[in-house]
Formats: structure tokens, C-alpha cells, sequence
């Protein structure tokens, strides 16, 4: 079946008083393989389960190749979705489980055979069609849910935190498989999770959502690279989020005042957001855009501040630093190689970043 | 015996202590002697001639006499027939139950529950008033149509009064199994393309299957094991009735009625451990995430399903409402309605003759009391030491769900009869405190259920982490975990209390004189006239309020989760 786009138009969903999903609009374009991101209970599944019919919006419109389908109950959506569980029929051998969809569908027995045989074949399980549900290991029965849903070829497949229940080496490893098969089979696929690393390396395009609300919708890069506000910042990798305000501005070239105490003046491209003299701001540093050498050495095209570590914690292939500068605390990861010293906890030091480095934010209101 | 959950939880500790020993040689010590020996000496006369030498012969006469036959066939289909009308009586409710919302669900729920607190041989009674060959339907049928309906002759009314009593324990096992499915089993079913009644025969019905099958097994033990509906309905040919009327009127040295009895308890054993595969089978299904959110009903749907309440309220209180205006009735025959009221029965049965309340509050107090005690100990033993023998004790003390409340008392009588017990200067057979002994043990699988429960919840480092903080061992039960098993052990006791409150078949054998008979004994006689059958619906609507008390106290403790005693 050829991939679906799925288009959500002012979705909007309450549980009792809650609103749980507040005016989310998406296109997913067809072939996407497409991220909820957010944090727990910010309504993913919620989203996930309004797409598979299983829930009905209270306000907006769902539609699947430009058809409405907002109302159609799930049977008739022919989208296929992969729970968090697995939810394998435990009554059911891998062979029936997998059969399921196919039998539903009238299909020629012979033809169920052949294409049962085909799915375990790609997802690596030939051999274990007569086995339960039971008598496989967490991974082989998330290969099973996925071969389950595969093999009705879906117009679109929804994926529930898939991997979470694996752990942590399983999970890399069927993340690159399942995104293997995503890339084979062409699928428009929506992906739920909230876990921003498995976002980042598998996605073509990311939602990062939080209370019911879509922030921001962007390629993994531009996610992590130039988040829309503080709490993509936050949310998706580490974040230094610091106080300014706008002193002057000279074409994309913000200067910016941090903090109180020398050196508190810092140079920052705007990335578009027209922020103009006298606003307020907040500047996002990634922890691994800071450079640290001791203090006095000078490094005129970048910005300097002046701090003092407060805390090192060694992680093998860097190290992570904590160091009090402009009143609050800063965090730099240094990439360290065998041999090199380590800053100790009191040494005065100095921070650098370019001004390409650092995210002009306007600074949150309260969240 | 109870279901083992997850191995989180406490694992047996290796030392055994001399007091750990005491407490198991103490129990078994019990339970051999008031369990498991009677049911051997019945097991051993049945096949043993007069020289005791092994002999099967009197199977062979067993299996020769039609009589026997028929016995054993009625019992077997009449207990089928009453599982299947069980079955189709508590499918649909608790479909309705355990996926829909509505209004009136509570009322329902409760209405549901009602058969239970009704012991069957009262109900039995009422609905020959109502039912039976002059009762109110067919008067009524004979005035409007000229015709009668023999709805309580031979099986056919064993059949229906053991139903309307028993189809809640199937309900109750459906409902569960029903709310233990996984809701994501029938949304990926859904998503599939599944939807509807297919949805409900390839996904929902198997995965609901074990549960209810073990709530009709259940089921099917109770209805052979009971012994009173045959009784007043005077349907005689069944095994409980057989084994009773042989011991009783041939003797206690007729071997047939030893036969007859472990037939009985091979049947119990056999539909007992089919029950506990079907449950273990059950376990893969449980929940993950809560049961799928339930549908409200509205318009036409709400309509039938009200008419269905409607219905089954109507037909599962028809002996409540028989009962009562029996108790209440001066005169009543061949009329529909009493011709006069009187309060005279309750006078009889709450002044002039009181001690058949006053009997059932003693023994099934003390008999639960002593569940209690059984209960808490055998749970103990399972899952805090690592005693040797707690599988063995473990069986034993399950063995009770599996033996006749006949074939215990013929045990007991054969056991205890015609020498003077230690202690008490007279055989145990002529005391009321075999009674109280047949009670605990009938009930004693129960509230060892209800007690390991409890218990199981209190994670051993609950304990532990006071014994860290310089509580001792005494110390530490009394202020932790008395406290958080203490609402189990008190529901254990409650089941104990009701289920005994009724217990008719143990009763009738084991009474030694009519002034020392509980409740049920005074219903069982008075009920063998028809004048005194007043005073006998009097005490049978005094049960049933012990019951409900009860009945609603369990709730009260167990919360929700009371469906969870009435199962395997
Ligand atoms: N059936 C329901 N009834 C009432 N509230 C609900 C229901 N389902 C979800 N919610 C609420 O809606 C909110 C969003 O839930 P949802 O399951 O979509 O979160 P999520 O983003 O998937 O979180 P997680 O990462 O923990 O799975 C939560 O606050 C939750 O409590
Ligand atoms: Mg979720």
C-alpha cells in the first residue's frame, strides 16, 4: 500500500476538565519518519491513540490522504500501531498472532502463509511461528508486534514508545533495525517517545510537545541546534539558560549584557528572532559549546566569561564541569583525551564560546 | 495453594526456628486429625472387606446397582445443567458489568450479589411456594390457562434453586477475568481490523475463557456437594442425598455409603484441580494497563440492558420475597397471596425457642475465630520460614474445598464416635464443639486464602527495616504487621462467619441433639411440617440477615476486591 500522509488540524482533546491536547496542528508528510517528543503525560499517547481511531477529538480534524477520518472507528483506518506492551495475544502462537490482521482481511490462506513466513523472515524470527508469545524474550516479542503490524502493509505505522520496555543495548540495536525497515518500506511513520536521544537519531522530523501543546516541529539538528524557546532547550540535551538583555544590535549581531561582575558582555547571532535594544533574552549554551582554559588566557573572536569550577565529574571520553560564573552555575563538557589534566575544584577559570555558538531565546514566562 | 505472585516478594528464610517447628507440628497435628484422617478412614472402608484386606468389590457393587447409576448420572447432569443456566444467566451481566457505564450499575451490581446471601434449602422452600406444584405461578397458570407447570419436580427444581444460588459465582470469576485483559489486546485487535462479536470470539472470549471456566468448575463442586436442596425438595437420587440417607437410616457400618462418598470426593478432587490449571492457565492475561475503558450506555442500549437488570433482579429475589411473606404468613396455601399475617413466627423462633440463633451465633463466631487463628499461622508458615512440610500442610489445608460437607461428617462420625475425646469426658460426637470443629475445617481454605493475601502485601522489608530500628520480632508484628494484614484476617473471618452461617449438610449428620442445632438444623426440622414451616421461614430470613450482615462487612473490608474470596 502506497504511505499515507496524515494531516491533524486544531486537534484538541479533554479527560473531564483537563484538556489534555490543546490546538495541535501537524502535517506528516508522506515517507516521514515523524517524533512526538515530551515529557511524561504531556499527551503523546493521547495524540497517538486520537491518529488510530481509538480515541475521538473533542475539537479539529484528522485526515489521511486528504479524506476526514476523524470519527471512523479504528478497524476501517488501516493504520498500524505498535504498543508500548506489545500487546501479543497471549492465547495466540507468533504464527496466528502475526496471521491475525491478514485473516481479518480475507486473504487466501495460502497467501497468509506465504506473507507470515516473509515478515519473520524480516524481522529475523524464522523458526519460532509455533512458539507463545510467552516463550520469547522481550526483544523477540517486540519483533513479533512489529511483524504483526507490518504485514497488513499499514497506510501509516504509529509506534507507542516501542523500545522502552528493552533494555538499553537491546534498544540501540533495534532502533537501527527498526529504522532499517522504515527506510525499506518507505512507511510514514509517527513515533512516540520521550526519550530526546532516541529522537534525535532516528527522526526525520520532531514534535516536541508539553502540556497538550506542540513547541516546535523541525529536523533533529534544527531541534537541538536552534530550539524554539527554553523549554526545547531544556528538554532536548543539556542546557545553560542565561539572563541578558539586548544592548545593542548591528545587522544579525546581538550584544548582549549577562549577569553582573567583568567581562559580562557577550556577542550572539540572532537566529531570527528580531530581538531588539532593551529587550530581555535568554541565552541557551550548550554545555559541550564552552571552552575552558585558565583564567587570563585570552581568546579574542570568542566571548569570555570569568568563573571558578565548583565541581568535575570525570565521564572517560570528557569531562563535565560545574562552574559558578555570573551568579548562577555553569555547566561545560570538555572532551578529554588520556594523559591531560584536570581542572580542580576552586581554580579559576575562563569560559569561551562563539557567537554562533549560543541560542537568543525569549526568556520564559514562569514554566 | 494461593496464587504466587511475584517473586519480589519475601523469599523464604532458611533457619528454622524451634518455635517455627512447634507451631508446624502443632497444625499438622490438626489437620491430620480433623482433615485428613477422616477422609482416609472413609477411603479405607470403601475399599477394605471385613478381614481389612484390600477390595475394590464394593466399587464393582457401586458401579452394578442402577440405583448407584442413576445417582451418579443425575448428579453429573444435574450439576452440568446447572453450570450451562449459570453460565447463560451471568455471560451476558457480566459482559455489561465489566465493560459498560451506565446508570443503575451499583444496583446491579448488588442485585448480583443477592442469590448469596440466600443458603440454597431456604431458597429452595420459597420457590416451591412460588414455583412449585401449588405455588403462585401456577395457580395463576391454572386460572388463566388451565395449565401447570412442574417447574420444582425431581431434577428440574434442584436444577433451577442450585442456578439462581449459584450463578453469581460465575458472574463474580467472569467479571474478574473480564477486567483482567489487557486493554491494548483488543485495541491491536481493533487496529487489525477486528471489531464487534469477531472481536469478542477470537480475542476476548479466549483470553476470558480460564476464568470462567474455573468459576463453573467451581461451581459444579458446590451443586454436588450440596446436600439440603435435594433434601427439601425430597429428589433423593443424587450422591449427597445417598451417602446421607445410607449412613443415616441403614447405618454407620453400610459400606455403600462410604462408596458413595468417595465418589463424591473424587468427583470434588477431580473438577478442583481441573479449576486450578484453568486459573493458572489464567494468569497470563493479566493487566498491564487497566481494563479497557468502559463504553457509557445510553438510549436504546441503556433500555435493554435495564430490562435485563430488571429481569434478573425480578428472578434472583423470587426466594427472598417468598421467604419473607412465609415468615410473616398465618395461613398460606393453595392461595396466591397468605390469607393473614402474623408476627408469631418470630416470636417462636426469637423467645420461646431461641437457642437456634443463639447455637449459630456461638459456633459460627468461635469457628470463625479459630479460621482466623488457623489461617494467619498456615500463612505464616508459607511465606515468612522455610519450615520443611509446608507444601504437604499447604495441600491439606486446601484439601476442605474439595470434600462434601457430607463425606467430612460421616468421617468425623466414624472417627470420633464411641470413645471419650481427651479432655472432654464424652465422644466428640455428642458435643457441640464438633460443630465448631466442622465449621473451621470446611471453611479453613478461605481464610488461609484471605490471610496469605494479606500477608503477602506486607513486603518483608517493611519488617524487617523496624527490626533494623531495634524493634524485636513480637514487637514488630504487633505494630507493623498486625496492622497491615488485620483487615484480611478480619474479611477471612467474615467469610468463615457466613458461609457457616448456612452450613446445612455437616449439620444435619453431626448435630447430637435438637437444643444444641444452629440455625440451619432448626430450618431443616421445622420445615418437615407444614406447620412449622412459619417458624422455619422466620429463621430462614434471620440467616439471611446474618449473611447480608456479613456479606456487606466482607465488602466493607475487602473493598472491590470481594469477588476475589469466592474464587479458587
Ligand atoms: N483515559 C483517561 N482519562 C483521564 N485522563 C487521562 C486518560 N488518559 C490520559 N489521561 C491524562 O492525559 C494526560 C496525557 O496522557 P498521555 O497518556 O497522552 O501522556 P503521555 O505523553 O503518553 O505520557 P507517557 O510518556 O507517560 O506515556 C495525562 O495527564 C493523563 O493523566
Ligand atoms: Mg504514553
Amino acid at each position: 500500500m502506497k504511505p499515507a500522509h496524515v494531516r491533524l488540524e486544531n486537534i484538541a482533546k479533554r479527560y473531564g476538565e483537563q484538556w489534555v491536547v490543546r490546538g495541535v496542528n501537524l502535517n506528516i508528510r508522506a515517507g516521514d519518519f515523524f517524533t512526538f517528543l515530551g515529557p511524561s503525560g504531556c499527551g503523546k499517547t493521547t495524540l497517538l491513540r486520537m491518529i488510530a481511531g481509538f480515541a475521538i477529538p473533542d475539537e479539529g480534524a484528522i485526515y489521511l490522504d486528504d479524506q476526514e477520518v476523524s470519527r471512523m472507528p479504528p478497524w476501517q483506518r488501516d493504520l498500524g500501531m505498535v504498543f508500548q506492551n506489545y500487546a501479543l495475544w497471549p492465547h495466540l502462537t507468533v504464527f496466528e498472532n502475526i496471521a491475525f490482521g491478514l485473516r481479518e482481511r480475507k486473504i487466501p490462506r495460502a497467501e497468509i502463509n506465504q506473507r507470515v513466513h516473509q515478515a519473520l523472515e524480516m524481522v529475523d524470527l524464522k523458526g519460532r511461528e509455533s512458539r507463545r508469545p510467552s516463550q520469547l524474550s522481550g526483544g523477540q516479542q517486540q519483533r513479533v508486534a512489529l511483524a504483526r503490524t507490518l504485514v497488513i502493509q499499514p497506510r501509516v505505522l504509529l509506534l507507542d514508545e516501542p523500545l522502552s520496555n528493552l533494555d538499553a543495548k537491546l534498544r540501540v540495536e533495534m532502533r537501527l533495525e527498526l529504522l532499517k525497515l522504515q527506510r525499506d518500506l518507505g512507511l510514514t511513520t509517527i513515533y512516540v517517545t520521550h526519550d530526546q536521544e532516541e529522537a534525535l537519531a532516528m527522526s526525520s522530523q520532531i514534535a516536541v510537545i508539553n502540556r497538550g501543546e506542540v513547541i516546535q516541529v523541525a529536523p533533529p539538528r534544527t531541534i537541538y541546534e536552534q530550539p524554539a524557546d527554553n523549554f526545547v532547550a531544556a528538554f532536548v540535551g543539556q542546557a545553560n539558560l542565561i539572563p541578558g538583555k539586548v544592548r545593542a544590535r548591528m545587522d544579525a549581531m546581538l550584544t548582549i549584557e549577562v549577569g553582573a561582575g567583568n567581562n559580562n558582555i557577550v556577542q550572539v547571532v540572532d537566529a531570527g528572532k528580531n530581538f531588539q535594544p532593551g529587550d530581555s533574552v535568554q541565552l541557551c549554551l550548550r554545555p559541550e559549546a564552552l571552552e575552558l582554559s585558565l583564567a587570563g588566557a585570552d581568546r579574542p573572536t570568542m566571548n569570555q566569561i570569568d568563573g571558578k569550577i565548583v565541581a568535575a565529574a570525570y565521564q572517560g571520553a570528557s569531562v563535565e564541569y560545574e562552574v559558578a560564573a555570573l551568579g548562577m552555575i555553569v555547566k561545560a563538557r570538555v572532551a578529554h583525551a588520556k594523559g591531560q589534566g584536570l581542572f580542580q575544584r576552586g581554580d579559576a577559570v575562563r569560559l569561551a564560546f562563539a557567537p554562533e555558538a549560543a541560542n537568543c531565546l525569549a526568556p520564559s514566562n514562569g514554566a | 495453594m494461593p496464587p504466587t505472585t511475584t517473586a519480589t516478594f519475601a523469599p523464604p528464610r532458611q533457619r528454622t526456628d524451634w518455635w517455627q517447628g512447634g507451631i508446624m507440628a502443632a497444625l499438622l497435628l490438626v489437620l491430620t486429625a480433623f482433615i485428613l484422617y477422616p477422609v482416609l478412614r472413609v477411603l479405607w472402608i470403601s475399599v477394605s472387606d471385613d478381614q481389612s484386606n484390600f477390595t475394590l468389590i464394593h466399587f464393582g457393587n457401586f458401579f452394578r446397582r442402577p440405583l448407584f447409576r442413576e445417582a451418579l448420572w443425575n448428579t453429573l447432569w444435574s450439576g452440568a445443567l446447572v453450570v450451562i443456566f449459570s453460565a447463560i444467566l451471568a455471560l451476558p451481566l457480566a459482559y455489561v458489568l465489566a465493560r459498560y457505564e451506565f446508570r443503575g450499575k451499583l444496583l446491579l451490581q448488588t442485585a448480583a450479589t443477592l442469590p448469596l446471601v440466600i443458603p440454597p434449602f431456604v431458597g429452595a422452600v420459597a420457590l416451591q411456594l412460588i414455583l412449585g406444584r401449588s405455588g403462585m405461578v401456577n395457580l395463576l397458570l391454572m386460572d388463566w390457562f388451565d395449565i401447570s407447570i412442574p417447574f420444582m419436580e425431581g431434577l428440574t427444581g434442584v436444577v433451577i434453586v442450585q442456578t439462581l444460588h449459584f450463578f453469581p459465582f460465575i458472574l463474580l470469576n467472569t467479571v474478574v477475568s473480564l477486567s483482567n485483559i489487557d486493554a491494548s489486546l483488543e485495541e491491536m485487535a481493533q487496529n487489525l481490523g477486528c471489531h464487534g462479536l469477531r472481536l469478542f470470539r477470537r480475542v476476548t472470549l479466549p483470553l476470558m475463557l480460564p476464568g470462567f471456566i474455573a468459576g463453573s468448575l467451581l461451581t459444579f463442586i458446590r451443586a454436588i456437594d450440596d446436600l439440603g436442596t435435594p433434601l427439601m425438595l425430597n429428589q433423593k437420587n443424587l450422591l449427597a442425598p445417598q451417602a446421607y440417607l445410607r449412613i443415616t437410616t441403614i447405618g454407620m457400618d453400610d459400606v455403600d455409603g462410604y462408596v458413595v462418598c468417595v465418589v463424591l470426593v473424587v468427583l470434588s478432587m477431580v473438577t478442583l484441580l481441573a479449576a486450578r490449571k484453568y486459573l493458572s492457565l489464567a494468569e497470563y492475561a493479566t493487566v498491564q494497563r487497566a481494563a479497557p475503558v468502559a463504553r457509557r450506555l445510553q438510549g436504546k442500549n441503556l433500555a435493554i440492558v435495564w430490562f435485563v437488570i430488571a429481569l434478573t433482579l425480578g428472578i434472583s429475589l423470587l426466594p427472598h420475597i417468598g421467604i419473607v411473606m412465609l415468615s410473616f404468613a398465618k395461613v398460606w396455601s393453595f392461595s396466591l397471596l397468605p390469607s393473614s399475617y402474623t408476627l408469631g413466627h418470630y416470636e417462636e423462633i426469637l423467645f420461646r425457642v431461641p437457642h437456634f440463633v443463639i447455637n449459630t451465633l456461638i459456633y459460627t463466631l468461635l469457628a470463625a475465630g479459630l479460621d482466623i487463628i488457623l489461617g494467619a499461622a498456615i500463612a505464616f508458615l508459607l511465606l515468612r520460614t522455610g519450615v520443611p512440610g509446608r507444601n504437604f500442610l499447604d495441600a491439606v489445608a486446601t484439601m476442605p474445598l474439595a470434600i462434601p460437607g457430607v463425606v467430612l461428617a460421616v468421617g468425623y462420625l466414624r472417627v470420633f464416635h464411641g470413645w471419650d475425646f481427651p479432655g472432654l469426658g464424652a465422644p466428640l460426637t455428642s458435643s457441640w464443639v464438633i460443630l465448631v470443629i466442622a465449621y473451621t475445617m470446611r471453611r479453613l481454605p478461605y481464610t488461609v486464602r484471605a490471610c496469605y493475601a494479606a500477608l503477602q502485601q506486607v513486603h518483608i522489608s517493611l519488617e524487617e527495616s523496624a527490626q533494623n530500628l531495634g524493634a524485636n520480632r513480637l514487637c514488630t508484628f504487633i505494630k507493623i504487621t498486625l496492622p497491615m494484614i488485620g483487615g484480611g484476617l478480619v474479611a477471612g473471618g467474615l467469610i468463615a462467619f457466613v458461609t457457616s452461617c448456612v452450613e446445612l449438610a455437616s449439620t444435619i449428620m453431626l448435630v447430637p441433639r435438637i437444643e444444641l442445632g444452629p440455625i440451619s438444623y432448626g430450618i431443616y426440622l421445622y420445615m418437615q411440617s407444614p406447620l412449622g414451616r412459619g417458624a422455619g421461614a422466620a429463621l430462614g430470613v434471620v440467616a439471611i440477615l446474618l449473611v447480608s450482615l456479613g456479606t456487606y462487612l466482607t465488602h466493607r473490608v475487602f473493598g472491590g476486591r470481594a469477588g476475589n474470596a469466592f474464587r479458587v
